[in-house]
Order: structure tokens, then sequence, then C-alpha cells
């Protein structure tokens, strides 16, 4: 929290930009929490970035560490890039919240506890030897110490829920708090709340009734010394009509609006895997644009099943995280060797094996461009941010079925739950995307290629005089049949690689997020670390350092100016959120000195930590 | 237009017949399934752009690039996925997948039990030498105790697999048994497995004359197939025997059937069993018949229809668009949003 530089009219401290975590127990509703405050700081007209963090366990035993949520919101009067890297207010529903997140808490930052919670037993599940309420633990920070247990409790009692479902509503009642300590309007929550227990009217009055009670506690009680109320005045953003998005709702979106610009119905074949499932449910409830979607048995046989819908004149695409993709190696093959569009969302998570299922990383890099037996190149694109994932996912469909290959998107956790508000485009702006299917008998094979792009033709069965056979053997070039010519196979691989490489004729150049295009230090990201890197970039720009920030989306092909770029710069480092894999690309591919920033904790880069990495290199 | 509907033009064998030389091994069960196929199809008045056969990987997986209908050669046990998605993807094809014992019971056993179980509309055509041809001879599923084998020097100890018992355990609406070299008769149940709609299931033993000659001759050779093969049909007593002369008795109340003598110094017809193909009880009790001890089950053991999956998918997709098709405009301002002026 930025020190208040003045007051509002009705005394409000005024800041410039505040980071609130919310957390508790899995059960203590803190996602949904944080979504409403999401909701209603979007209508307040902050930018905002949020960080949902919650545990692999559905219901781990209460009271624990491992199963605590967590549910992180940086909103600003400015644009805000990242969720933040520090929570100026951190709220701890219980010890064990308060032990996993109170390191993060800078000297000085706001705590709000519930006391409710710190009985001896919880305490020691926590695994407190004593109270750090009472043992100075909490010295360096200032506290706000409420018994919202029982607040809430009173508050609801006359409800008649029962003690267990009254003490549920008291994340509404300290989301009350919140809303009256930041000034948000209780309203949205409210209807909100109403509609989801339209049918239980009577959990709707109570939640209502634990919000206001919140809000009134804060108007009420008399609070500690530094502690009051702020105000965030409104970001200044570029006009035009938002909502908040996810990444996983951004993908699914852009595909059925890929499908629909390509005026193809699309056949979306998936395995529920964490973090990519979301893409499957939202997908699940747009039949209605011709998006019929498939749980399939396994992975293999959920991207099986697009390379067969692909097969029959559909746009096949499936989504999945890393082991899945593991899993899906094979069909890609196939799927390059057929010479079929297909969509593939890669929702990257921590690994190797099931590794850290919820938590995010960006290790799925060698294995989009290379892990396939053979020589198997595709197209691979990574999306910066949840609102890039819709361009991202229909440039996704254009370039699979212009160049009748599999796409690949990687996504990760971070950007999958994380929300941005999103300007929302009008589809009508939105280029179509061309498709042709060939139906003329003269001079066929299935093989035959477009000059240009090198794409082979698509023929959608039913097409008659067309009828043929395709399949993962090698194919001769001049007749599409199997061959086992050496010649042949070398001269179809080259082929095959050449179409890939083409692509990068048909996106953007390479441009420069910050800075110049020349100079002593290129700052290159990939994916989910744009915010970081580019506010670490910005202030470090601010002190007078010169540094760029390149951020590469199409991952492969590379685009054409990449290489001539780089060699502009005397440094260069690549963030990462793997062991180092960009990295040693663009040394493999362009033989300059790429250095590696890498960072495998399942968490996003900090902008302090890209900012000490950028002194420090540039010190070296 | 449905894949039932007949072509303009009455089509011939060799309409099906595709410009790639066939290349299994001479003498191998597959040139007869080829030609009792090829032959089959033009009486079920298919045409050929709606037809497609997908397969996995093995020697009968190369089934499709000898038809001149669409085809699709995928990876080793995936058939029944890709099939699935193609059907998804275009309802009017009529699809056929090809598999064997090694490709649809060990790499893909998982997917022809999700294909059967959801009952997506295809025939499955499942090859069992009970052996693996293309790589050479190792055993397969269905291989019995004691087979001798590259991998299995000193026999196979793996219980072998009962592929008609698998089907039927997988919830498959129709079920049916074949012999690669009876080229008639297995035209016969392949035209019934492709009128029924919803995924049909039918078992061919096949010889593999390369690497395990003689797989079936307990049941095919021409000196005892009257008394180890057993042909039923819907509605008909179960008989068999040169002669006709025996039958199968239901006994112990339903828990197994035992072989009688029919007529002159025998029972009566009547206490035979009668065949009812809707009876999935008795298709479990037919599917487990093995020779010598008891004649093996042939035709159509089981055909009970349900709603396929593709109509099932297809009735939501259709509900969900009563609505009409959906706005993409409308889809991305659902929910909350807020304009910034």
């Amino acid at each position: 929290m930025d020190t208040p530089v003045t007051e509002s009219a009705d005394g409000r401290e005024i800041l410039d930009s505040v980071v609130i975590r919310f957390a508790g127990d899995s059960g203590d509703g803190m996602q949904l929490a944080g979504d409403q405050f999401t909701q209603t700081t979007a209508v307040a007209g902050n930018d905002l970035a949020t960080f949902p963090d919650f545990p692999a366990e559905i219901r781990a035993p209460a009271g624990t560490t491992f199963g605590v949520s967590g549910f992180q919101i940086h909103f600003a009067s400015h644009d805000v890039l990242t969720p933040g890297d520090a929570p100026d207010v951190l709220v701890a529903m219980n010890p064990a919240a308060l032990k996993v997140n109170l390191r993060d808490v800078p000297r000085g930052g706001l705590v709000i506890v519930n006391t409710g919670a710190f009985s001896k037993a919880n305490l020691k599940k926590a695994g407190y030897a004593s109270d750090p309420l009472a043992d100075g633990t909490m010295a360096p920070y200032r506290v706000l110490k409420i018994d919202i247990s029982k607040l809430t409790s009173d508050a609801v009692e006359h409800f008649g829920l029962g003690s267990k479902a009254s003490l549920r509503t008291k994340n509404l009642w300290t989301l009350g708090l919140l809303y009256w300590m930041f000034d948000r309007d209780r309203a949205p929550t409210i209807k909100w709340l109403e509609g989801k227990f339209s049918k239980k009217p009577e959990l709707a009055q109570a939640n209502i009734a634990a919000l206001n009670a919140g809000h009134v506690y804060g108007e009420t009680a008399e609070m500690p010394q530094g502690i009051g109320c702020y105000k965030v005045p409104k970001a200044v953003l570029e006009s035009g009509t938002y909502r908040n998005i996810t990444g996983n709702e951004a993908l699914a979106w852009g595909l059925a609006a890929g499908g629909r610009l390509a005026g193809l119905p699309v056949v979306f074949g998936s395995y529920p895997i964490t973090p990519a499932s979301s893409v499957l449910h939202n997908l699940a409830k747009l039949k209605h644009f011709g998006v019929t979607t498939f749980q399939a048995e396994d992975e293999i046989a959920a991207v099986c099943s697009a390379v067969g819908a692909s097969f029959g004149g559909a746009l096949g695409a499936t989504a999945t995280s890393g082991p899945g993709m593991a899993l899906k190696g094979e069909a890609l093959g196939l799927a390059i060797m057929t010479e079929l569009p297909l969509v593939v969302f890669d929702i990257q998570r921590a690994g190797p094996s099931t590794g850290m299922p919820t938590k995010t990383e960006q290790s799925d890099l060698f294995q989009a461009i290379w892990g396939r037996n053979g020589d198997a190149p595709l197209c691979v694109l990574a999306p910066a941010s949840p609102g890039e994932c819709f361009h991202y996912a229909i440039e996704a469909c254009r370039i699979a079925i212009k160049y009748m290959t599999p796409v690949i998107v990687l996504s990760d956790g971070f950007i999958a739950n994380g929300a941005e508000p999103w300007k929302i485009p009008s589809f009508g702006d939105l280029p179509r995307i061309e498709v042709r299917f060939h139906a003329d008998p003269e001079g066929f094979h299935p093989y035959i290629r477009d000059e240009q792009t090198l794409a082979r033709v698509w023929v959608k069965p039913g097409t008659p005089g067309l009828e043929h056979r395709i399949g993962g053997l090698e194919k001769d070039f001049a007749s599409g049949n199997i061959s086992y010519d050496p010649k042949n196979h070398h001269k179809m691989t080259k082929v095959r690689e050449a179409k890939i490489l083409g692509i990068a004729k048909d996106m953007p150049q390479q441009h420069v997020e910050l800075g110049n295009d020349h100079g002593a230090l290129a700052i290159v990201g990939w994916g989910s670390t744009f915010g970081s890197v580019n506010q670490a970039v910005r202030r470090a720009r601010a002190e007078g350092l010169d540094v760029s920030h390149i951020h590469v989306r199409q991952m492969w092909p590379m685009p054409s100016n990449l290489g001539e770029l780089l060699r502009r710069f005397d440094k260069i480092l690549v963030p990462e959120l793997n062991n180092g894999q960009l990295y040693r690309v663009l040394r493999a591919e362009y033989l300059v000195p790429a250095q590696p920033l890498d960072k495998v904790e399942g968490q996003p880069f900090k902008v302090a930590e890209v900012l000490d990495a950028i002194r420090e290199t540039l010190n070296a | 237009m449905t894949p039932l509907d007949p072509p303009a033009q009455k089509l011939t064998k060799k309409d099906f017949v595709s410009d790639q030389e066939v290349r299994w091994c001479p003498g191998c069960g597959d040139y007869a399934i080829l030609a009792a196929v090829q032959r089959a199809l033009p009486d079920m008045d298919v045409s050929r752009e709606k037809t497609v056969f997908v397969s996995g990987i093995g020697c009968s997986s190369r089934f499709p690039y000898y038809m001149s209908t669409y085809g699709f050669h995928t990876i080793h046990g995936r058939a029944p996925a890709l099939a699935t998605g193609l059907k998804l993807a275009n309802p009017e094809l009529d699809i056929w997948v090809i598999t064997g014992d090694g490709d649809g019971l060990s790499i893909g056993g998982n997917h022809l039990m999700h294909l059967l179980r959801r009952n997506v509309d295809v025939q499955l055509m499942l090859f069992n030498n009970r052996i693996y041809g293309l790589t050479k001879g190792q055993y397969s599923p269905t291989s019995l105790l004691g087979q001798r084998s590259p991998s299995t020097p000193m026999g196979s100890v793996d219980a072998p697999l009962n592929p008609t018992l698998f089907a039927l355990g997988a919830g498959s609406r129709f079920v049916a048994r074949g012999i690669d070299t009876s080229i008639k008769t297995l035209g016969d149940v392949l035209t019934e497995a492709r009128a029924h709609r919803g995924a049909s299931f039918v078992e061919i033993l096949q010889n593999c004359p390369v690497f395990n000659d003689g797989a079936w001759d307990g049941v095919t050779a021409k000196d005892i197939a009257s008394d180890t093969q057993m042909w039923v049909e819907h509605g008909k007593p179960l008989r068999f025997g040169k002669n006709n002369d025996k039958g199968l008795r239901i006994v112990e109340g339903g828990r197994r059937v035992e072989i009688v003598t029919v007529g002159d110094g025998g029972v009566p017809e009547s206490e035979l069993a009668v065949h009812d193909e809707t009876n999935r009880t008795l298709a479990f009790l037919l599917a487990q018949l093995t020779a010598p001890e008891m004649p093996m089950a042939f035709g159509v053991l089981y055909r009970d229809p349900q709603p396929s999956y593709g109509q099932a998918v297809s009735a939501q997709n259709t509900q969900a668009m009563a609505k009409g098709a959906g706005d993409i405009d409308a889809l991305l301002r659902s929910g909350h949003t807020w304009t910034v002026e």
C-alpha cells in the first residue's frame, strides 16, 4: 500500500494501489470472497489483476497448513500488470492461513485476523508452539484482531441456520468489512447472492446480513491506531465495454469464436486434468455455438477423437496439462503426419510427473516444440495474459486450418485461473477464417499441396470421387501413397519443416514491448511472466538503466526478425518459471549469449526478483 | 442422406477394391475377410464416399488401404477413439473399425470398452488370430496358456481373454462371431452388424499361417466343424452336429447348458434352448462355450438396440439450439460487464 498522499472529500485516505490477500481454510470460501471483491472492484473502475492460489486437496483436513486457500487481488488507479509482489493487507481466517502467508507481508502491512479461529487445537494444527497473536510474532505489522466467527454467528443467529451453516457466512462478513475499508459498493454482491440462492432465500438473506454486519462493524467500531479507511481512485482505461476474464474462459470462448469465424463445427475432446478442466466445463455449455464436447476415457482418446473429428471435416481441439501432453504425443505425431488441423491447449503446471498440479510453471516449452518421436514440427503459441488467450485461441484455429497442422497454445495455471479486466472485442471486427474443402476429383491425391503455404488439401469424407486413405505411414510426395523410399522420407521431413517455418511469414514480427530495439540488456520473457517482467523493466528504466522488454508469443516458429533483434543487445536475460528452456532455444537458434533467470517454485515472479536480476546483470 | 440410403447405381465387389497391392502374407485369413467385406458391401447398398474404414496398427489394420472407400490408418489401439471423434464430427458417415486381438484388446482395450459402452454407431471387426503378426509372433491377449512365442519361449502363463465375453461385459448391444474363411456367413453377420444402429461388435476367428498356423483348427477344421460350430438364429432351437442331431438344453436353472442328442433315442426338439438374441444372460452362456467340450457359438449372439451415442449427443445439441444459434457477442458480454467512457 503506497503512502497515502491525500484525503478524499469523505475523509478517506487516497491510495494509488493496494494488494489484498484473502487466506483461509479451503472450506472458508476465500475464492468466493476474492471473486466478489474482484467484480466489485472492476465496477469501481480500478484496473486489477488476481491470483487465486489453492491446494490440490479438495477438502484437506480443516485447520492444516496444506489446506490453506488464498486469493490475491491487486487494484490500482493506474494500469495493473501483476497481482502484486506482496500483500498490503492479509486476511487470515485461521492460524494456518497466518502461518503460511505472514512471511509474504512486508513490515507495517495490515493483517486482519479472525481470533475466533485461534483455538489451542487450531494453533497446534498450524504448527504454532505459542499464540502468535500474543508472543510478539505480530510486532512488525499493523494488526486488526476481530472475532469474526462470533460476530458472524451473532449477525445471522435469527435466521436459525444452525451454528455450522451460520459460520459459513463469515467470508461475507469479512468481505463487508473490506468493502467498508476500501469504499466498495455492496450492491453487486447482494444482487449476486440473491441470484445464487434464489431457491433458498433464507440463505441469501443470511449471507447479505453477514455482509452488512461486516460493513457496519467497519463504520462503527473504533479502529486501532494506523488503521482507517481508504479510497483508490478510478484508473484511466481505454473506453469500451469491459469484463473480467480468466485465461481458461478466454480459451474456450476463443475456440468457439474460431469455429464460428471458420464456419466449422468444433469437436472438443478432453479428459479432466488440473488446471485445464474448466476449458471443458466452459465449452460444454456452448453446444448452441456448434461446439460438441466429448469427455474421453483418457488423454489419448481425447486427442484421438479430435484428430478423428478433423479428418471428418470439423475443427478438432483438445485441452490438457503437462502429463496429458506427454500422453498425447503419439497422436500429435499422427496429426502432423496426416497433416490435419488440430488445436491443443496446454495449461502448464508444475512438473515433472504429477508435480504440483495446482501450481503454475512454464516447463512444457521443450515438450511442446520438440516432445514427439521423429522430426515432428508443429506451431506453438503463448499468450501473455488471460485476455490474450481469446486472441490466440482464434489464431490457433486460423493457423491449424490454413496450414493443416496441429497448433499448441501454451497457457499456464497462473493465466488459466487469474482474472483481468478485458476490453470486449466486437465479433464483427474479427477477420473470417477461410476454409477450402477440396472437391475436385481431377488429378486428385490427398497430399496435393498449396504452393504458398505447403498445406495439403483438406477433403471431407462424404465427397464423391475423392475417396482416399491416409495414415501414420510415410507418404510419397508425388502420389500420397505409402512410401519407404529413403529420398522421399528425407524430402517429406524437409517439407513438413518448411511448412511450419513458413508460418512465421504469416505472423507479426517481434516488437519491443518497452525500451529501445538495441542496447545493454534485453529481458526476453514469454507467457505469463509478462506483468512482472514489464513492471520490472519499467522501474529499471525509471532508474535510468538501459534495458528493454521483449516478450515472445510465437514460440514456434519464432518471429523471423527475432535473431537479428536479439543480436542488437549486449546481454540477454530470459526470466522463466522453469529450469531454463527458452534461453536454450534462443542460444540454439540464434547463437546469442542468452542467460537464464529461472524460478521453479510454483509461483509467479515478483517484480522485485526480476528488477534485482536486471541490476545484477547490468552491474556484472 | 443417412448411411442407409441407397446409392444411385448398384455397385459391385470390384467397386470396393482399391488400387493398392495387398501385402498380407500368402494364405493369411485377412484375404478372406477382405473378400467377404468387398462382396457383402454392394448388397448393403452402401455408397463408397459415405463409407470409412478406420484402423489401428497391426496386420489387420492394413485393411483400409485395400478398400476404395475413405480410410484412416491411425495409431496402435486408438482406432475406436478416432472413430468416435469422426462420428461426432460427421454423423452421416458409415464407419467400420478394423482391429485385432493385440490392437483392440491389449494396447487399445480401454478404448474398445468405451466405444462399446457408449454405443457409438460403428461396426467393429476384431480379427482374432491369437498372435501378434506384424511384430513377428509374440503371444497376444487371446493366446492360449502355454503358447510358445519369441517372448514366451517356455509358454505363455497369461490367462487368455474371450473377446466376445469382453464385448458383452462392456455393454455392447450387438455381439456376433464369424470365421474368416466362411465368407458367405461372415458376409451375413456383417450385414446384420451394419443394419444395427449403435456399436456392433464382430469377432472374426482368423488364421495366421506364418506365426500361429492352425490357430483355430480345433474349431474350423472341416472334419470336426459340425461338432465344434453352432450357428445360432433368433427364435430357432440351438442345434448343431452332423445331421443337426445335437442341441443345447438349459440346466441348473439357467446356470449352464448341456449337450443333448435330438430325435431318435434323444430328447424332443421342444426341450432345446431357443435362441433369443435379446437375452443377455443367454448370450453370456453362449459366448463362453469353447471347443472341443462344447460347440463354439457363431452368428448374432446378442442384439438389443438402444439409442446410439451419436443420437443422444445430437439430441442434446438440438435441444441446446432450440433457442437459436449462439451469439458470440452476447457470450462475451454474458455475466458482469461495465463500460468505461
